[in-house]
């Protein structure tokens, strides 16, 4: 019985500085010759399983076996000694050098100092076609497809001896066809004892390939179920999660005037994909919508557009009637958007500059912080003080660099001065990711105070929980649509989650 | 959880003092004693004696007035260029082309104060700076634009416009631009009126340094109490937060270039106008390239290119003394700049993270106690 274990994962626990934990007590096991899927939102923990698998992280607590034996990996090279390899989904490969250069890098020479370049290349070309695949070893990596080149790094991981073979998000950068010729090769190698695990958060990928899955929520193991006990439905119940935790207080409120209204809104991105198609809708001031939706589904880029830090290929974003597409960043923001970027790190806050200048970002050209064309210190740290002071940003004084206090009173930030400029929309995303649950319960009635004063609001997560506390509408995109549209009153969590993952709803 | 592993309490004294002071006086004074130490022991494994050479190194600097004025005069186009390189790497912007700017700004104030005549010498003076600052901004702009329009990597194109712009000064001063009777490749001499009034006879000191330190210290204003300087290092910091902001990134970084090369044009036409009166091939002895670490040892602030302006002046300039008095190799003074430069960014980097631990410590608490 254990022999037919390849892996166990016993109680895994990892907190990350900052206190985000990514993974409680996760126990997991692989067998001989099996696809397992880990199946999960993204935050959910997958990754970060994978990567202390990997050596890549160090769990706090919990145990690894493998083969019957107990085992630490400091490291990743220990992990490819232990017979663990991974594909990381952004490749790790030189596009200048050769599919055999890329294959042996690392590797010491098998007798003598010199390689013997064209013994290599017929080697792994027969190693590769005994396993199934197929390539070219002398062939430049530059000049081969995305799917070639994800085949050259399982070839890669396999010449190194793995037999335990992680894959993350394979399939987020391949056509159909390579997704097809992919799974192929995955059942393959699954039928010479390899072990596979695939990291995705698409439930029909997990039907088509796996043997088993691990649905993760929240950084713990929902549930493992053999493939054929499962439907989408129950994996999209496991995924999601049923429970509304969040229990917050809101007033009925008849809606004003339409603040934001989408129009026929299409952008297309690089290679021609299209990111964003035909997305139509309306915010009404002291309304909150929600637009659900796995990452990745063009909800980042529909904020983009509508902030104008992306311009739209096609469409209209009218903004109090007024046309805003095309126009600049700045001329949105004069008009009276307040924006909660996804990303506090990339956008939203200068890390190495103090609290104080963090809040006046926006703001550094108006009145109110000049002084005869100089920057008049005192009322910037002034005005600081009085945002921390209301705001509750828990920081040593305002001249500490944002990049020194912790998530959430970062996102303190951001959300007191978005909210300090009276927006009449503000576009919140992920507002409260990494958060605990204090600054979550905080931001939230931040949130629902600005629909009191009539603000409209358009919310993006991809927390099902948050939308449904908080919407009055809810939006689901998928591929680049609004797929789906429901009052929150009405909102049916199997459903929402099904569209979530591309199941298209009956017609009502 | 582990222990957090502490930084020494050196740092966490250091750290006591406002951050500008430890930019511009503190840690460049700590690393500049490291590195004297260090090149004490070269000194002594290849023979010299260290004591000696530092002693003749000090009377290069402090020996008599004259010897310190030529000091000063060595500092002004560093603590010029030093100051526009700062602007520039402030915006994120890793400016190479101090050189060429600085050549581009003297080529243009020499043919203003070649043929401008007539006027009063304020006026003259104000037109060959003018010049100066126009030449080596526009040399500046251009690599600004490519990188705006094109995204032409600037390091590249601004290494290119140095060499384009040293060969095209030789070109001028033995063609286009060659004095009168032919002789040597150099230009005519600049007209009386576009000479800088000299402060100290009988020394060469003019009121150049002044200008220098006067730069220094607006082009500092400009940067840390205006919107514009305020835009300009956010989107050094963060170009993307930049944009969120509402701030115009392209326009930013061109006027962040014209600002740097303007500094380092002015240190061109200076040169000129104050010491050489004339233009020749070899005007700068790699003032520009010089400015580079004159910006690094003061953390990209101008306010401390002064001082390390200065210093490097002062190696420069005692180092030439040294070499004809105790018989010391003057590439000593590379030696201790490039070490005084690896030092000054590790206890920069040192000195930050004990205070941002510090920092960070404090908030956490902060945060903790009232849950």
């Amino acid at each position: 019985m254990e022999m037919d274990k390849r892996l166990q994962l016993i109680n895994i626990s990892k907190t990350f500085p900052g206190g985000v934990q990514a993974n409680k007590d996760v126990s997991l096991d692989v067998k001989r010759g099996e696809i397992h899927c880990l199946l999960g939102e993204n935050g959910a923990g997958k990754s970060t399983l994978m990567s202390i698998l990997y050596g890549e992280y160090h769990p706090d607590s919990g145990e690894i076996w493998l083969n019957g034996e107990k085992i630490s990996i400091p490291t990743p090279k220990i992990a490819i000694e232990h017979g663990v390899g991974m594909v990381h989904q952004h490749f790790m490969l030189v596009p200048t050098l050769s599919v055999a250069e890329n294959i042996i890098m690392g590797m010491k020479p098998l007798a003598s100092f010199l390689w013997d370049m064209k013994e290599i290349e017929k080697d792994i070309a027969r190693f590769a076609v005994e396993r199934g695949m197929k390539i070219n070893p002398s062939a430049l990596i530059s000049s081969l497809s995305v799917g070639e080149q994800q085949r050259v790094e399982i070839i890669k991981a396999l010449y190194r001896g793995v037999d335990l073979l992680i894959l993350d998000e394979p399939t987020a950068v391949l056509t159909p066809q390579e997704t097809h010729d992919l799974f192929e090769t995955l059942h393959k190698l699954a039928e010479q004892d390899f072990s596979i695990i695939l990291i995705t958060h698409k439930m029909n990928e997990v039907m088509e390939v796996a043997d088993r899955v691990s649905v993760l929520r929240d950084g713990r193991v929902i549930g493992t179920l053999p493939i054929a006990n499962v439907t989408p439905a129950i994996l999209a119940r496991m995924m999601v999660g049923r429970d509304v935790s969040f229990n917050l207080e809101k007033s009925e409120r008849a809606y004003g005037e339409p603040v934001l209204r989408v129009q026929a809104l299409n952008l297309i991105g690089d290679k021609n994909r299209q990111i964003l198609k035909d997305i139509a809708l309306e915010v009404c001031s002291g309304e909150i919508v929600g637009i659900a939706g796995v990452d990745g589904n063009g909800q980042n880029q529909l904020a983009l557009c509508i902030t104008g830090l992306m311009k739209p290929t096609s469409g209209h974003i009218l903004f109090d009637r007024k046309e805003m597409a095309g126009k600049s960043p700045l001329e949105f923001l004069k008009t009276g958007v307040g924006h909660i970027p996804e990303d506090r790190h990339a956008m939203g806050l200068v890390m190495e500059d103090s609290v104080a200048d963090n809040f006046m970002l926006q703001r550094y050209n108006d009145k109110f912080f000049k002084k005869l064309g100089f920057l008049n210190m005192t009322a910037i740290m002034e005005y600081a003080k009085k945002l921390v002071k209301f705001f509750d940003v828990r920081t040593n004084s305002v001249k500490t660099a944002a990049g020194n206090l912790s998530g959430g009173n970062q996102q303190k930030i951001i959300v007191g001065r978005e909210i300090d400029r009276n927006p009449k929309l503000l576009v919140a995303v992920q507002p409260t990711r990494g958060l605990d649950i204090g600054a979550t319960e905080y931001i939230h009635k931040q949130l629902l105070q600005q629909r009191e004063k009539g603000a409209a609001l358009l919310l993006i997560s991809t927390e099902l929980e948050e939308i449904l506390a908080l919407s009055d509408r809810i939006l689901v995109m998928f591929g680049g649509r609004i797929v789906g549209e429901t009052s929150a009153g009405r909102a049916n969590v199997d459903k929402i989650g099904l569209l979530m993952a591309g199941m298209q709803a009956e017609k009502e | 959880m582990p222990a957090k592993k502490r930084n020494s309490s050196f740092f966490t004294f250091i750290n006591l003092f406002p951050q500008i002071l430890q930019q511009t006086l503190i840690l460049p004074a700590l690393a500049l004693v490291l590195a004297l130490l260090i090149s004490a022991v070269l000194l002594m494994i290849t023979g010299y004696d260290p004591l000696t050479s530092y002693s003749s190194m000090w009377e290069g600097v402090f020996g008599s007035v004259r010897v310190f004025t030529e000091v000063l005069l060595k500092s002004t186009p560093l603590i010029l260029v030093g100051t526009g390189i700062a602007v520039a790497f402030r915006c994120g912007v890793w400016n190479i082309g101090g050189e060429g700017q600085f050549y581009a700004g003297a080529v243009l104030a020499t043919w203003v104060g070649v043929h401008l005549s007539g006027l009063p010498p304020v006026l003259t003076i104000a037109a060959v700076f003018a010049a100066g600052v126009l030449g080596g901004g526009f040399w500046a702009v251009i690599p600004g634009w490519l990188k705006v329009k094109l995204k032409v990597n600037e390091v590249v194109s601004t290494i290119m416009l140095n060499y384009i712009m040293i060969g095209l000064t030789s070109f001028l001063v033995t063609g286009p631009m060659q004095e009168a009777k032919k002789l040597f490749p150099q230009t005519d001499e600049i007209v009386q009126a576009a000479r800088l009034p000299n402060i100290l006879p009988p020394t060469r000191l003019n009121i150049g340094f002044l200008v220098a330190v006067v730069t220094a210290i607006i082009i500092a204003i400009i940067l840390f109490r205006t919107p514009l300087g305020y835009a300009i290092r956010t989107v050094g910091q963060n170009p993307e937060t930049a944009r969120y902001a509402g701030m115009k990134v392209n326009q930013s970084i061109i006027i962040a270039m014209l600002l740097s090369g303007g500094a380092a044009g002015l240190a061109g036409a200076i040169e000129v106008s104050g010491l050489t009166w004339r233009m020749f091939a070899t005007i700068s002895p790699g003032y520009g390239f010089d400015g580079i670490a004159v910006a690094l040892l003061a953390s990209n602030n101008p306010l401390g290119t002064i001082l390390s302006g200065f210093l490097f002046g002062a190696l420069r300039a005692s180092s030439e003394l040294m070499q004809m008095n105790a018989k010391i190799p003057s590439v000593l003074f590379k030696v201790i700049q490039g070490l005084t430069i690896a030092f000054v960014i590790a206890f920069s980097l040192l000195s930050r993270k004990t205070a941002d631990e510090r920092e960070a410590e404090k908030s956490e608490a902060l945060t903790a106690s009232e849950i």
